[in-house]
């Protein structure tokens, strides 16, 4: 059974450009397995999957769509596959984003992406993530870790609901920095690029779900 | 207190010449202080943000060693960093680009022919294209209302005056699809009397990041340059690479003077 060689490695999806490359290399200085999977070689739902992804909400999308691979994630993550969006891989899960109006996304978490109103844009550089535990009293979220983490985006998520909300930094106001629902886990910053700190996240995650 | 927690940046630069690092560096605790590698981890060990790493070699076949640079380095860093120095092809920016480099820099071949500006927001992204800018001012300028320029252009190292306006090109590069700018004065670079502070301050009303550089003396040329300055970034080579002050030593300052930055 595919489950079973699965076992402690994950699915790294490749069909997007990127920064696959780092969260590739950080794994596997984390000593992380990972298989690359695309629409020629899909995942089947038996490993946890990341999806990395920089660039622009429309043309991440348009590359997700090719072949309905869309559909093959949207569906393995409803069926309870682990999943972890990074950068643009957590805004495609939303239903839409300013950045591509009439394009739908992953529609895997109600909310949509807009842009930062104020400050320069991108927002680039360190910022301090906070784990929310207050305004859900989801004690899963309280041992998150604080610390600061990199950021490179010009827009982020607004969730329908509070208790998706993982981490929040600030930015000219306080924005979704991370979701966490269910089998989903999503950072907006690029743990791969964040020292230790954001590799000790990335190996939270792993440790979690592998 | 700002009303972002967005960190201000400290950015130490290598030069690096046939895939070694060049200058003095005079750290202790170093076996090799040649190595580009090592050195980078020893400065993510102390905080630094990012990494410049900036290619001075001199034929072209030294400057291809970079690549198996960029490699090594994204193997094993794991803050972001960019590439300069030379780099005048799209198929350079992409190949630097998929080998690990975050962000390259672009120079000379910018101010030569600026819409290799655009081909790389196009292709890449804004947010890894870097433009730097050398500048120095104009003898007899006087203020920022006057038609004359006050800062003018240099390419080829400083070697070559342009006329161009410092800030006309800003603007434009702006528009074009630059992600950030570095931007060293060559009045301060290399007389460790601090960043020049009226130049960065004169540059901060553009949309995106400004790096600055030359002339970091002590931690308090970079709480200068980023209160009176508003730099968003400061890049800083032998203050570091002499051992005078560790990142963590410059960063501690700027958190005790209010400053928001990253400690670890």
């Amino acid at each position: 059974m595919k489950a079973e060689s699965g076992q402690g490695s994950v699915d790294l999806v490749t069909s997007i450009g990127g920064n696959l490359g780092s969260v590739a290399r950080s794994l596997t200085r984390l000593g992380v397995k990972f298989n690359q999977v695309d629409l020629n070689n899909p995942p089947d739902g038996s490993r946890p999957i990341i999806l990395p992804g920089v660039g622009a909400f429309g043309a991440v999308m348009a590359s997700l769509r090719q072949g309905k691979f869309d559909q093959t994630i949207k569906a393995l993550v409803q069926a309870g596959t682990p999943f972890l969006g990074v950068c643009v891989g957590m805004q495609v899960l939303f239903d839409s984003s300013e950045e591509a109006p009439g394009v739908a996304g992953l529609g895997l978490i109600k909310g949509r992406v807009v842009k930062y109103t104020e400050g320069k844009v991108p927002q680039t550089g360190w910022n301090e993530v906070k784990a929310v535990t207050d305004k859900n009293g989801n004690d899963d979220n309280r041992s998150w870790p604080t610390g600061f983490v990199y950021f490179v985006n010009s827009y982020y998520a607004k969730p329908e609901s509070d208790e998706v909300t993982l981490y929040e930094a600030n930015y000219f106001g306080s924005f979704c920095a991370a979701v966490s629902t269910g089998n989903i886990t999503a950072f907006q910053f690029h743990p791969e690029k964040s020292g230790e700190f954001g590799e000790s996240l990335l190996k939270r995650w792993v440790s979690n779900v592998v | 207190m700002s009303s972002s927690g967005l960190c201000k940046r400290i950015i130490p630069c290598l030069d690096v010449a046939n895939g070694r690092t060049v200058k003095g560096v005079k750290f202790q605790n170093l076996r090799d202080i040649g190595d580009p590698v090592e050195l980078a981890i020893e400065y993510q060990r102390q905080g630094a943000d990012e990494l410049m790493f900036l290619d001075i070699s001199a034929s072209r076949e030294e400057r291809s060693t970079v690549f198996d640079l960029v490699r090594s380095v994204a193997e094993h860093l794991s803050i972001p960093f960019t590439v300069g120095g030379g780099i005048s092809k799209l198929d350079d920016v992409k190949k630097l680009l998929s080998l690990g480099a975050d962000k390259v820099s672009i120079n000379s071949s910018a101010v030569q022919r600026p819409e290799l500006i655009a081909e790389i927001a196009a292709a890449c992204g804004s947010q890894c294209c870097v433009v730097a800018i050398d500048a120095r001012k104009v003898v007899g300028s006087q203020t920022l209302d006057s038609q004359q320029p006050l800062w003018d252009v240099l390419t080829k190292g400083g070697s070559v005056s342009t006329g161009l306006s410092a800030r006309a090109w800003a603007q434009k590069c702006v528009e074009l699809g630059a992600g950030e700018f570095m931007l060293t004065s060559w009045d301060a670079d290399g007389t460790q009397e601090g960043f020049d502070i009226e130049m960065v301050a004169a540059f901060s009303h553009l949309p995106i990041p400004i790096i600055a550089s030359g002339g970091a003396k002590n931690p308090q040329s970079f709480v200068d340059v980023f209160s009176a300055g508003q730099a968003d970034a400061a890049l800083a080579a032998s203050i570091f690479h002499d051992g005078l002050f560790t990142v963590n030593q410059v960063k501690t300052t700027l958190k005790n003077e209010g400053i928001t930055v990253r400690l670890c």
